[in-house]
């Protein structure tokens, strides 16, 4: 497994991502599923650490929304890479409810959607797949870098000469 | 017609060289055929009974002579010299070797065409009237839409892994030539009172294993607004729609079982945070920008009625009755609509030669502004042609076998590629088109007969549109041999219905006499030959039908 974010890989990740029932460590960073998050919220929010939530394709945001602005870490998951919802997910929080912080895509994280991926704000992508290790780390990554919609990293990339609408190159996003 | 600019140029062209990265992986191993699967998909790649499948996408219909010859001659180089217009007015290669692929979809970028979004779990090719820019009828070219549409929807990042595939259509006239209610999206182009354009919207429309009208959410959504309200639906659907079940995914049975009302709520309130936003409202340039590369040709000023087009029909019966059924009246006086009709009595439906493509370029070229459509009823138009033009085209068709003047009539069936292509199908469809066509060859009595559409589908997937035909035709396999369930009263234009079931099914064998029988009986049923098939079907219901045909069971 590798952690890519914001265009390297990065070997000192300093999040802890805990299950149902790991304990809470007194310091450090981490983050809890949405449903415990919701359940311990006053322990958690006196910790006086850095806070994630991990949020499974289909939990939506329902309950969180106070707390969003606060979260350092929100993690969206994709159980089958055919599994849309993320992504929809990712634009909400980013556009919506303009949600700065670190939002990390996990599970089958594959090099033919990264491009969707960043495109709808994710700015780190756990990748398991060897060989998408290997082509991201080599610069062997062909995806298409133009697009025609607007989505959730425009701000970060000017538009195309001409003026037309939402038209950019994403090639520097990845 | 929309021309590629720069951009549009160098999209298709990365999306060539991903897809022949993504080949190249799956020919030396590196993917498995699971994981290839989806990607292929992505890019109109199907496997199919004997070998890959190619669609390629027509956005809207829209076709001229340069791209119809570079279809011929993909046609010829890559596949057995012909290829198979589709109900959502594309067109499918059947014996394409994947290895040649990239160098196709290379191909098709010289011309400004692609295969992307052909098929997979996402917004596929925008379809409309195929008689966009020469209907009487319409208040504004839907294409302008179609195009807007397409732009936006080309590899959404957020909506490429729907729950199942989503269809959208759009129509600019109150006659529905693209069946709009039976799509995910149904759009229709109108003004309202203030003479603003705009759109009635009907969502949750399809046909597949559980057919559904779509419902109507919007009776005037602003021109601007079109974006953001569809990106509303789809991340509605896209959130919300059944992942569990694939034949229970698409945006109809989301909307059967929430119900109309609190979908369309939800839609709304999604609509209101993207306009909030106001990152997708549409600005007026660049919809003017769109709608400039469908202004109208310059069309000549005429008198309404040619002499040789007159001349013609006195002179000649097959011209006659082409003139009859094949010509459709245009906006512009002096002008026609010619329909190609695709389904020569004995030919496969949809099917084209290459030198019959090749043919049309020409006629298109030297006779209709170089201008071509592919209808979702599997024929190809020629949209603008002098009237005074006509007898001439028609000598040309005729030439190719391509004049057969039956649309809209028996034997202008629509039929999915079925069991003699399709890896999903229970039965044979191309082969019962045309034996039917075969028993009503005659033309006169096809006349008789009058406007009547037969479809047929070669599985319960409805390629072929079955349960919006007046007669639906179902391929089922009951017990290993092929069979064929009748449906009856079926519609898609805008008094949409779905075909009624008309008792159990039809063997092989069977089948065209049991159609026979419906016609027969329709015409001993009906008060005048003003009152078509689907007119008697409504008056009458479903049992006197059934009563014929079960007569001695
Ligand atoms: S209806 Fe069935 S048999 Fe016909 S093309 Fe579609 S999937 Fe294949």
């Amino acid at each position: 497994m590798a952690l890519y974010r914001n265009g390297s890989f990065v070997t000192d990740d300093p999040w802890r991502i805990l299950g149902a029932d790991e304990p809470v460590p007194p310091a450090g960073p981490v983050a809890l599923p949405k449903a415990r998050f919701l359940a311990e919220r006053e322990a958690l929010v006196g910790r006086n650490a850095p806070l994630g939530v991990v949020i499974e394709a289909g939990e939506g945001l329902d309950g969180l929304e106070d707390d969003i602005h606060r979260l350092s870490l929100i993690v969206l998951t994709f159980p089958k890479y055919t599994d849309g919802r993320s992504y929809s997910t990712a634009r909400i929080l980013r556009e919506r409810f303009s949600y700065r912080g670190e939002l990390r895509a996990t599970g089958n994280v594959l090099r033919d959607q990264l491009r969707f991926m960043v495109r709808c704000g994710f700015d780190a992508l756990e990748i398991v797949h060897e060989g998408t290790i290997a082509a991201l780390k080599e610069g062997r990554i062909k995806l298409v870098s133009l697009h025609y919609q607007p989505a959730s990293r425009d701000e970060d990339i000017p538009p195309i000469a001409g003026g037309r609408p939402w038209r950019r190159s994403s090639a520097g996003l990845l | 017609m929309y021309r590629y600019d720069e951009f549009d140029r160098q999209f298709v062209a990365e999306r060539v060289e991903e897809f022949r990265d993504q080949v190249a992986r799956r020919l030396s191993g590196e993917l498995t055929e699971d994981e290839f699967r989806p990607l292929r998909l992505m890019n109109g790649v199907y496997l199919q009974l004997h070998a890959y499948m190619l669609r390629i996408a027509i956005p809207y219909g829209t076709l001229n002579g340069r791209k119809l010859r570079r279809l011929a001659h993909i046609a010829r180089r890559y596949d057995r010299g012909f290829g198979h217009f589709t109900t959502r007015q594309n067109l499918q290669f059947n014996w394409i070797r994947l290895e040649d692929v990239p160098d196709i979809l290379a191909e098709l970028a010289e011309v400004e065409m692609h295969a992307i979004q052909t098929s997979g779990n996402c917004i596929r090719n925008v379809s409309a009237d195929h008689f966009a820019g020469a209907a009487a009828d319409e208040v504004a070219d839907p294409r302008v839409y179609a195009e807007i549409l397409r732009q936006w929807s080309s590899l959404h990042p957020e909506f490429t892994f729907l729950p199942r595939k989503f269809k959208i259509a759009v129509v600019a006239s109150p006659a529905d030539r693209a069946a709009i209610q039976v799509h995910d999206i149904g759009l229709q182009v109108k003004r309202n009172e203030a003479g603003e354009l705009g759109f009635a919207v009907w969502v949750g429309g399809g046909l597949g294993r559980t057919p559904m009208i779509g419902r109507k959410v919007r009776d005037f959504l602003p021109e601007a607004e079109l974006l953001s309200y569809c990106e509303a639906i789809l991340r509605v659907y896209n959130l919300h729609g059944r992942r569990d079940n694939k034949y229970k995914a698409r945006l109809k049975i989301l909307v059967h079982e929430a119900g109309v009302d609190e979908i369309a709520r939800d839609i709304e309130a999604e609509y209101e945070a993207i306009r909030a936003r106001g990152a997708l409202a549409m600005p007026q340039e660049e919809i003017a920008r769109i709608r400039a590369y469908f202004a109208p040709p310059a069309f000549a000023q005429l008198p309404a009625r040619s002499s040789v087009f007159e001349a013609a029909k006195a002179d000649s019966r097959s011209f006659a009755l082409f003139a009859e059924r094949n010509v459709a009246p245009h906006k512009v006086p002096g002008y026609g609509i010619v329909t190609i009709s695709l389904k020569a009595i004995g030919a496969p439906p949809g099917d084209a030669t290459a030198e019959q493509m090749e043919l049309v370029a020409d006629l298109a070229e030297r006779y209709s502004f170089d201008e071509v459509r592919v209808s979702h009823e599997q024929n190809l138009v020629l949209p603008h042609v002098r009237l005074d033009d006509i007898p001439a085209v028609h000598a040309a068709l005729a030439e190719a076998n391509l004049a057969t003047p039956n649309a809209g009539l028996v034997t202008d069936i629509i039929a999915c590629p079925g069991l003699d292509y399709c890896a999903l199908a229970n039965a044979r469809s191309i082969p019962v088109a045309q034996r039917i066509a075969r028993r009503f060859a005659d033309i006169e009595r096809q006349k008789q007969i009058g406007d009547l559409k037969i479809k047929i589908s070669g599985c319960i997937n409805a390629c072929g549109h079955h349960h919006v035909g007046h007669i639906g035709i179902l391929g089922v396999d009951r017990k290993g041999e092929e069979f064929y369930q009748i449906t009856l009263g079926g519609s898609g234009d805008e008094t949409c219905s779905i075909g009624e079931i008309v008792g159990k099914g039809f063997s092989s064998e069977e089948v065209v006499d049991a159609v026979e029988t419906i016609i027969e009986t329709y015409l001993g049923l009906r008060q005048g030959p003003e009152e078509t098939f689907l007119a008697v079907f409504r008056r009458v219901g479903e049992a006197p039908f059934r009563e014929a045909l079960y007569a001695d069971a």
